[in-house]
């Protein structure tokens, strides 16, 4: 049993002690008043990242990056009427990566002195030429002009670290009591934040000072009917956001209704947890005497909340260059979009499917000015009309598929870790046409409109996935027919994307995120959105998971 | 520096609670010295080392607490972090469900050290890659691994008394090997406390057999199968017999919401709900797959049995659930131990008339809390067994299984094999149900 286990069953998993054994709490717990205080001067980390740049060229770099980053983490905790944690966390040090002998070398210091960058770019350069000794390919980066000394900053309107702990506190609190008020027997609510003080250097003449700002409130209520033995839970239907608190300060534009019918309400840029907690609590209830679903093929409905998470696992991660080409084959796995399968020309989807990726859409996880190896993040096209068109890659991968510019999907979760290529944000471009969601489901004889990401799994090449949901109400003859339970589908990826019949346009367009994809060996935590409409789907395999023990 | 002995680092946790001015305080060391190498396409990609030594500080003023951390040892920084940990203390709302530090305890002598382990050095991560991959090449097969070993250290002191020491070592490693057109691929994987039983050859052989033998799979229809699962198809980080020892909370249980509810209120404890043949317990000393000898609070850990005869002999209780309950807590060894008999897989596959060998099981998630239900997929190798012979390679195919109704259908148990910590013997269990093909190889 591994650690992570250990951890969750003793009930330690919120445990401050432990903190620092939690992958997303990497880092050194401190008073909360430090999480404001400013991190190093721009002039003052220029020189410490010129101290690593001058020891690794002396040493015989060819390449050299540095990046000095600060990673403030705050995770407040709660259940029904108490706190459970709250948890403080601050992260400090340098990462260099370097090329010699045609080889990269990497290692990072907490010592962020000149002499302690100096030490970390000499201990690099001798990892990257003992390395060298086995390597086949030397490196080769795409061409990358340095822009300077330039900066970045997340669009947030309040930062959520200045935000008092106790009026977090107390709207996690009245979240579970509006959860209570409606007939929950239990609820949990979390309050993720995070802040990336990034400064990146290298020797193609870059000093990029970035401030990046995450935010991630959520819930899980959860009805039990204790005659029957009988337990159902719901999830917050809130998203990431790479916002700052202002997402908590709900706005009646950004409330996007469900289909008629439904009782759903899903969120653009702000969320209303009162009102999602009060609903989840009704829902979930609902649940406990949902109709269990007669499993055969439904045309599908999905709201954006979900459709995020198909699209993360059946196009953002297949089209990840690095898993194409093999260099994740022992871990996440490889890829059925290879480039033999590309130069097939076989639809990827409908002609309805244009993907597209991007670092840059306000609010959205993975909007950065740069990435982490100084290149000036984009948008491109993933899938036009069906038709895949391009990969997600970073600068020593451009070259092999006969490309001159990196996309700029570089990233590591800390300073002590070496960057990496990781998903952008993808997301599915909604209708030019109006459509509205009840326009969707007026077309729909037989079929079921699901919201909220639920269970999900799928291959390692990326063919065959299985996802639940939070909610599923059945569509007969064009309308919403009642709650569903016991839901998931099964599909093929290209089967899927091929079966999409149409998108709602733009005023249904918004995110769904996730705060922790993982990736590599030792594996590394990335955050990443994805965008898109409501969507329909023709014939998919509905299954039925109601089981019965002894 | 990263690993402390005992007296080094009480010496350092006694100097903590020296600063401290709080009604309660218990501070944790704890250290590693980790090293790994990644290699991917018969090419080292990555390898590195870090070590780490830190310092957790609890101050608690009656039922207010609060953490600090450092990783720094003088003085003025320890003084600076009980003093943080106080400040934090004051500001934190009260704790409802507190429960005062233990005192003084006993504990077992633990054996979960290896010196071979803690030697390890970058070239003896160099050379199992460079084994691994010159196998894979001579083979024409391509290999994608990796191997992280440690040595780790955990000390605990409260101002009770209390006062605990434990060292430990592991070495994991895990090999996918493949057909350079896609069309075969192969794992093993294993984890030692003692690295002189690692052997990167035999491992990468295990799996480039796997990889030459699933080239050209046929498919079969999903359905109900008799199938065998080799350990890697039961335990994983995300493995269905992980899932299933993680899911005995007696709290959950108590609270309503858990496989091992009772109808009605309470929890299944005394309930028989697996095959007679399943008995599954944790056990610090166990000399193959050792554990933590206490768990994080500092409660001695001991045998425990969770499953034995297919009864639920005991569920986990935290120190807060068992006061309330009136019953024991229950600490954890971070191992689990599920019996077996003496038969190899290749033994399984003899008496088996028709059935699936399953190398590994992946992407395993849960898809209802309520019957323990997961989904997940076959992958590395999968095969068709008729009359005690391995016949064909077989597609990989798409499950949605519960362990408790697996644990109902067992036909055999195997020998019991060290894996992520854990024993665990290959399983023939009938009835195994399989949803749908996937095209992954």
């Amino acid at each position: 049993m591994k650690r992570r286990d250990f951890v969750g069953l003793t009930g330690l998993a919120t445990s401050a002690l432990w903190l620092p054994s939690l992958p997303s709490f990497g880092g050194t717990e401190v008073d909360p008043a430090h999480l404001l205080q400013g991190g190093a001067d721009v002039a003052v980390k220029k020189r410490l990242a010129d101290a690593a740049l001058n020891a690794a060229k002396a040493a015989g770099a060819t390449y050299t990056d540095v990046r000095i980053g600060r990673y403030l983490n705050q995770g407040i905790f709660t259940r029904e009427k108490q706190v459970q944690n709250i948890a403080n966390t601050e992260s400090y040090g340098a990462g260099i990566r370097v090329i010699a002998n045609g080889t990269w070398g990497f290692a990072s210091t907490n010592v962020v002195t000149e002499a302690g960058m100096a030490k970390a770019a000499q201990l690099a350069v001798e990892i990257a030429k003992a390395n060298s000794k086995t390597q086949k390919e030397k490196v080769q980066l795409a061409p990358q002009r340095g822009y300077g000394e330039v900066s970045w900053k997340a669009p947030i309107q309040q930062n959520a670290f200045e935000v008092p702990i106790k009026d977090k506190v107390d709207l996690l609190l009245a979240t579970n009591a509006k959860a209570l008020e409606n007939g929950a027997s239990f609820v949990n609510s979390v309050l993720f934040q995070v802040n990336e003080q990034k400064y990146f250097a290298s020797t193609d003449g870059s000093y990029i000072d970035q401030d990046i700002h995450r935010i991630y409130p959520t819930f899980s209520v959860t009805a039990i009917d204790r005659a029957s033995g009988k337990f159902r839970s719901r999830q917050a239907l809130s998203a990431p956001m790479g916002l700052g608190y202002e997402y908590l300060t709900p706005k009646a534009a950004d409330k996007i209704a469900g289909p008629a019918g439904s009782d759903v309400i899903g969120y653009k840029n702000s969320y209303d947890i009162l009102e999602d907690a009060a609903r989840a609590a009704k829902q979930v209830k609902e649940k406990l005497t949902a109709k269990s679903v007669t499993p055969g093929k439904y045309d599908l409905v999905l709201d954006p909340h979900h459709l995020g998470l198909t699209i993360h696992e059946s196009v953002g991660h297949p089209l990840e260059l690095d898993r194409v080409l093999g260099y994740e084959a022992n871990y996440a796995g490889t890829s059925f979009a290879t480039l033999e399968w590309k130069a097939k020309n076989i639809p990827y989807g409908s002609k309805v499917v244009n993907i597209v990726a991007d670092k840059l859409q306000p609010g959205s996880l993975g909007a950065v000015g740069y990435d982490d190896e100084g290149v000036k993040t984009k948008e491109w096209n993933l899938i036009e009309q069906g038709k895949l068109v391009n990969y997600e890659k970073i600068r020593d991968q451009a070259h092999i598929v006969g490309q001159t510019e990196s996309d700029g999907c570089c990233y590591a979760q800390s300073w002590q870790d070496v960057q990496f290529q990781r998903m952008p944000n993808v997301s599915l471009k909604p209708s030019a046409q109006k459509m509205s969601v009840d326009d969707l489901v007026k077309g729909v004889d037989k079929g079921i409109y699901i919201a909220g990401n639920g269970s999900f799994s799928i291959d390692q090449q990326r063919y065959n996935s299985q996802f639940g949901g939070q909610v599923f109400y059945a569509i007969e003859k064009g309308k919403i027919a009642g709650m569903l339970e016991d839901v998931a589908y099964q599909t093929n990826t290209l089967e899927f994307w091929n079966s999409c019949a149409a998108t709602c346009d733009q005023s249904d367009y918004r995110f769904a995120g996730f705060f922790n994809d993982g990736k590599g060996q030792p594996s590394q935590s990335s955050a990443v959105s994805h965008g898109s409409a409501t969507t329909r789907f023709n014939a998919v395999n509905v299954i039925n998971t109601a089981r019965k023990i002894g | 520096m990263p690993i402390l002995s005992k007296d080094e680092s009480q010496a350092i946790l006694k100097k903590v609670l020296s600063f401290s001015t709080a009604d309660e305080c218990q501070a944790s060391l704890s250290g590693r010295t980790v090293g790994n190498i990644r290699y991917a396409r018969n090419n080292v990609s990555t390898a590195g080392v870090s070590d780490n030594v830190s310092l957790a500080v609890e101050a608690r003023f009656g039922k207010r607490s609060g953490v600090a951390t450092c990783n720094q040892f003088d003085d003025a920084t320890l003084r600076r972090c009980v003093q943080r940990a106080e400040e934090i203390a004051r500001l934190a709302p009260e704790d409802q469900e507190y429960m005062p530090l233990l005192g003084p305890q006993q504990y077992l002598t633990p054996v979960s050290y290896a010196t071979s382990t803690a030697a390890i050095r970058p070239d003896f991560r160099a050379q199992a890659a460079a084994d691994s991959i010159a196998l894979s090449s001579s083979k024409q097969l391509t290999a994608a691994g990796y191997l992280e070993d440690g040595a780790y250290f955990q000390a605990l002191r409260n101002n009770k008394g209390l006062e605990a020491y434990q060292q430990s070592t592991g070495l994991d490693f895990s090999v996918t090997v493949r057909t350079p057109d896609g069309t075969g691929s192969g794992y093993a994987v294993a984890d030692f406390t003692d690295a002189t039983k690692f052997n990167a050859k035999n491992l990468t052989q295990i799996a480039a057999d796997k990889a030459a033998g699933s080239r050209n799979a046929k498919a079969l229809e999903p359905g109900k199968y008799t199938v065998i699962l080799e350990p890697a198809a039961l335990v994983s980080d995300e493995g269905l017999l992980n899932n299933l020892v993680y899911n005995f909370g007696a709290r959950e249980a108590d609270e309503g919401r858990s496989f091992l509810s009772k109808k009605g209120g309470g929890n299944r404890k005394g309930d028989k709900l697996f095959d007679s043949r399943i008995s599954i317990y944790s056990d610090p000393l166990n000399a193959q797959a050792p554990g933590s000898v206490f768990d994080g609070e500092g409660l001695p850990v001991k045998r425990i049995n969770w499953v034995e005869k297919g009864v639920v002999k005991n569920l986990y209780y935290s120190r807060y659930w068992a006061q309330k309950n009136g019953v024991e807590p229950t600490a954890f060894a971070g191992n689990f131990i599920m019996e077996g008999g003496t038969q190899s897989t290749a033994d399984l596959i003899k008496s088996t008339a028709k059935g699936i060998l399953v190398t590994r099981l992946w992407y395993i998630r849960d898809v209802d809390p309520q019957t323990l239900l997961y989904t997940g997929l076959t992958r590395d190798g999968t095969f068709y067994i008729e009359n005690g012979k391995i016949k064909f390679p077989i597609k990989n195919f798409r499950f949605n299984e519960s362990p408790v109704i697996m644990l109902n259908n067992i036909e055999a148990i195997g020998r019991p094999q060290r894996l992520g910590g854990n024993l665990v013997p290959p399983l023939k269990i009938r009835d195994f149900t399989f949803t749908s093909l996937s095209d992954a190889v």
